[in-house]
């Protein structure tokens, strides 16, 4: 506060000495002496009814305070965040209610039976499912078939493995190339006759054969400046046939 | 002293019991605090200028937090709630300046 605003000091009057009722001092208390008797201990009711609304404030404060760091990540939202992680948490407690009937479907299966049929089924179940990703298996289902023709041998390596990831980006399960089938740690390489997978020769036309969604798989493969625009770029012939059956025969040695 | 320890004993029973706050309080329990601490600066001014009086203090006091409490109220009513309670606090963060300014000049004499 600026001193201008402020009515001028009157002087201090002189210390008075000690008031002999504590209750009610005789004259205004200043200084530190004033402070000492603000501390000083009075039981009148009307004291008592001050220290019961600073109580109250206090606890009032304080339960403020609480809830007030409580909620600081939703307070400063907008509504229609808020909606979107209303609707998010919506969608995502109804996937895990989902998994929660599925697992508890489960174990109730794995109670029931003694023998452990049920156990073996579902090991069994589980083990087909590594088997076809890991590739060790022969699949088939939807999906589509890319045939890549190359008339100027164009193609390298890096072209087959961006329409290889392409195709597991948009979801493909199972993947055949030529006659090689598809795993976690196949690589291509450039030689002069064409393109080696998995040390095997491929020769134009690379042939792929992805098993998922064929509406999905096509329209990752056909987005502007995806796999088939580039391969169209350097020369190459694409066409992306949608089946209702593809039949993967390939397997990876175990 | 005794409202000291009241307010300790405040303080410690919200710390205890770690209180929700009603939904249909939030609004207003902020400005009512406000509001409160203005009255205490208040009373503890009155009492170095050797004016205070319990009865006004306390009838200030819950007066002050229910006026600005009904203010707040009223200003949502009427749709310009935000607007009001930023007054609001802007006149009762005034009013606690200047009683601080006025226990300042009793301690200290500056």
């Amino acid at each position: 506060m600026s001193g201008a605003t402020e009515p001028p000091e009157p002087p201090e009057p002189p210390e008075a000495p000690e008031a002999p009722e504590p209750d009610r001092p005789a004259g205004p208390p200043a200084g530190m002496r004033g402070l000492l008797d603000l501390l000083r201990p009075r039981t009148t009711r009307g004291q008592f009814a001050g220290a019961l609304l600073c109580m109250v404030l206090g606890f009032a404060a304080v339960a403020q305070i609480r809830t007030t760091k409580r909620d600081t990540t939703f307070a400063t939202a907008r509504q229609d965040e808020l909606v979107g992680i209303l609707s998010d948490l919506g969608q995502r407690s109804e996937r895990l209610r989902g998994d929660l009937r599925e697992l508890e479907e489960t174990r109730a299966g794995l109670r029931r039976d003694v023998q452990g049929e049920r156990a073996l089924q579902e090991a069994r179940r589980r083990a087909g499912t590594y088997g076809l990703l890991a590739g060790t298996l022969p699949a088939e289902g939807p999906g589509v078939e890319v045939v890549i023709d190359d008339p100027g041998t164009a193609v390298r390596a890096a072209n087959l493995l961006d329409a290889l990831q392409e195709l597991r980006d948009a979801g493909a399960e199972v993947v055949q190339v030529g006659d090689v089938r598809a795993g976690a740690g196949t690589y291509f390489l450039d030689t002069p006759g064409g393109v080696q997978a998995d040390g095997r020769q491929l020769a134009p036309p690379y042939r792929f054969l992805a098993i998922g969604d064929p509406h999905t798989l096509t329209t990752a493969l056909g987005i502007p400046g995806g796999v088939v625009k580039t391969l169209q770029n350097i020369g190459a012939a694409v066409t992306v046939a949608e089946r209702a059956k593809i039949v993967v025969r390939a397997v990876r040695p175990p | 002293m005794i409202a000291l320890i009241g307010l300790v004993i405040g303080v410690a029973l919200g710390l205890l019991f770690d209180p929700q706050v009603p939904l249909w309080l939030q609004p207003y329990l902020p400005i009512a605090i406000v509001a409160a601490l203005d009255a205490m600066s208040g009373g503890v001014r009155a009492r170095l200028e050797g004016v205070f009086e319990e009865k006004v203090f306390v009838v200030s006091f819950v007066s002050n937090t229910v006026i600005a409490a009904l203010i707040v109220f009223l200003g949502d009513q009427l749709g310009v709630g935000s607007q009001l309670s930023t007054g609001v606090v802007v006149v009762l963060g005034i009013r606690i300046f200047s009683n601080a300014a006025a226990i300042r000049r009793k301690l200290f004499g500056a």
